[in-house]
């Protein structure tokens, strides 16, 4: 069985700032169980000599030339911004989570 | 914000074993961005160096800079560190609106550079190893203002403005493992590991290492164990340091913070602290969240990074000398005394004299000057000497010393005004008009007006006193409002006073 609790899911939510009713923690907390149980089960036939992957096109390396390209006018980078004040985006000020 | 009960240091030491640990940032100066094409550069207006990357737009996909990955293995190999046959990005996931997208590309698992060490040496010449865990390139985020509330911090404010020109420049974060054995030379290893990554990441050229602006971010993290105990104490992780000298003087604070709390049998919270400059406190951040929940996984838009042999080899082959090597270099080669050399050293001046040697000036002026009048204003304002002036402006500076155009006395004030922003030093000698007065038609006309004033003075001089001669001089100063030379002046006097008839 899985470790999946409706307290874990309440904090998942919150870290992904989902807004979740009380129903849907609980629907979610067996949905998300299941998922957790199938991916065991995945793991138990995972052999030490495939290498866990993470991409699946063959290509590593892809890298840019350090040139700089073009860049978005003011007008266009504030033009979907909600609110922005001098050539800056303006949001609400949120306490105690600077990173 | 209540003031923190301090133990006084000595006292903290006796009790408990200091644990420390560093993660450094470093802004790689790149031309563009780590993800993207638009232009990594400071002090551009807002919102101009940004392209849909930088902003998250739904559809833009990131792709690494080349030169940032090289600038990475270079660091990594300058480090000690083994570079990783293969690595990958990571997503790190969090909600703020320093970065658009809500995400940071980090690396997780999979780091660039891992296991490697630094030698720092102190200011008696002990060399600390401080070992390295692991070396990750990562972007950095957007510049986040708070407006409103009385102090411009984040506490009182009513909202925020971003500045996304910083959002997505190349970062490599350089984590220590933790450094034991430091005891009462905690703060001084603090800040000479900072110094010494500093001098590394300038001598490779892969950034401006302005502490200042920012390219070179310190987290401090200090914690405490009793004397005796095995299990290391909670740790704490102060912020904002953005100087030498904060950083000596956090990891202080902090050992004498946690000492109190503990000897009081109060418990440690682990979370950041935020150092003030002003106060030279440290204050309570978030809580530290734990690495699961930033809900890491590999980012699914960037293929690994898999440096090939050769190209690791090819990096390692044109690495600057190791700093402990520079160092012993830089000395012979200056000519310092043991006792001169410290005093660079400790005021993390190397680099500074180094760029105003190779701008001209002698190595000695350059030391006198930073050492000297540059340190001392620097500290009455608090912040770091690299801060107030470029290295250009100080060679300028010593040549027109040189050359006789200032006295040192003058060349003190030059340096005030570049320093308030008033010019390059010949700008602010024309326009305060500085300059020595070499002319000695005005020099002689001054001295032949003191003498006759003063003919008590002259006929002692003409006796043979010539001690006497210093209250001429002083006159003669004193008209030319000190801007000429004593020397001059004083052989000036005796030759008139000689002259003048009986």
């Amino acid at each position: 069985m899985s470790e999946i609790t409706p307290e874990l899911v309440a904090h998942l939510a919150n870290l992904a700032r989902i807004d979740l009713g009380d129903d849907e923690i609980q629907s979610l907390t067996t949905e998300l169980g299941q998922i957790v149980d199938s991916i065991q089960k995945v793991q138990e036939v995972a052999t030490d000599d495939v290498p866990a992957t993470s991409h699946p096109i063959p290509l590593t390396n892809v890298f840019r030339d350090d040139v700089v390209g073009e860049t978005l006018t003011i007008e266009q980078a504030l033009q979907n911004a909600p609110e922005h004040a001098d050539n800056r985006f303006k949001v609400s000020a949120i306490l105690g989570e600077e990173q | 914000m209540a003031k923190d009960r301090l133990l006084d240091f000595d006292e903290a030491l006796e009790l408990f074993e200091p644990v420390l640990g560093f993660e450094v940032h470093v802004e790689l100066s790149t031309k563009t961005k780590m993800f993207s094409d638009a232009p990594n550069e400071f002090g551009s207006l807002p919102n101009t160096n940004v392209s849909p990357v930088c902003l998250g737009l739904p559809g833009s996909l990131p792709v690494v800079n080349g030169q940032a990955v090289r600038y990475s293995i270079s660091l990594g190999l300058a480090l000690g560190c083994e570079i990783a046959p293969s690595s990958r990005f990571a997503r790190k996931n969090y909600f703020y609106p320093d970065l658009a997208k809500n995400y940071q590309i980090s690396q997780f698992d999979e780091p660039i550079a891992f296991e490697g060490s630094v030698d720092v040496e102190l200011s008696d010449g002990t060399i600390v190893t401080v070992p390295i865990e692991r070396a990750h390139m990562e972007e950095d985020a957007g510049k986040l203002t708070h407006v409103g509330g009385s102090t411009g911090r984040i506490q009182g404010a009513e909202y925020s403005l971003v500045d996304y020109n910083r959002a997505g420049v190349p970062l490599v974060e350089i984590v220590t493992k933790p450094i034991y054995g430091a005891e009462h030379r905690a703060p001084e290893i603090a800040k000479a590991y900072v110094a010494t990554i500093r001098d590394i990441v300038v001598s490779l050229g892969i950034s401006e290492a302005k502490m200042e602006r920012g390219n070179l971010r310190c987290d401090a993290n200090v914690s405490l164990r009793p004397r005796g105990q095995e299990k290391l104490g909670t740790r704490t992780e102060t912020k904002n340091v953005n100087s030498l000298r904060s950083v000596e003087r956090a990891v202080r604070y902090e050992i004498q913070r946690q000492a109190a709390i503990l000897k009081g049998g109060g418990t440690i919270t682990q979370e950041t602290r935020h150092w003030h400059e002003d106060t030279g406190a440290t204050s309570a951040g978030r809580p530290k969240s734990d690495a699961d929940d930033y809900r890491y996984f590999p980012e699914p838009d960037l293929l690994p990074v898999e440096p090939s042999l050769e190209l690791i080899e090819e990096l390692r082959a044109a690495l600057p000398e190791p700093p402990a090597a520079r160092r012993r270099r830089l000395k012979a080669e200056w000519g310092f005394t043991d006792l001169e050399f410290q005093d660079v050293v400790n005021g993390g001046l190397l680099t500074e004299i180094t760029e105003t040697v190779t701008a001209g000036a002698t190595p000695q002026a350059a030391r006198k000057w930073w050492t000297g009048e540059i340190s001392r204003l620097a500290n009455a304002q608090g912040v770091e000497a690299s801060s107030l002036v470029e290295p250009a402006q100080v060679a300028a500076l010593t040549r027109l010393v040189d050359d006789g155009t200032l006295t040192d006395k003058l060349a003190r004030q030059v340096l005030e005004g570049v320093i308030a922003g008033e010019g390059t030093p010949q700008e602010v000698v024309d326009k305060r008009g500085l300059a020595v007065v070499s002319d000695d038609g005005a020099l002689i006309a001054a001295i032949d007006e003191a003498l006759l004033s003063q003919p008590d003075v002259l006929a002692k001089i003409k006796d043979g006193k010539v001690q006497a001669a210093g209250a001429v001089i002083g006159a003669v100063m004193k008209a030319m409002k000190g801007q000429a030379d004593a020397a001059r002046v004083r052989e000036l006097v005796l030759e008139r006073a000689a002259a003048v008839e009986e």
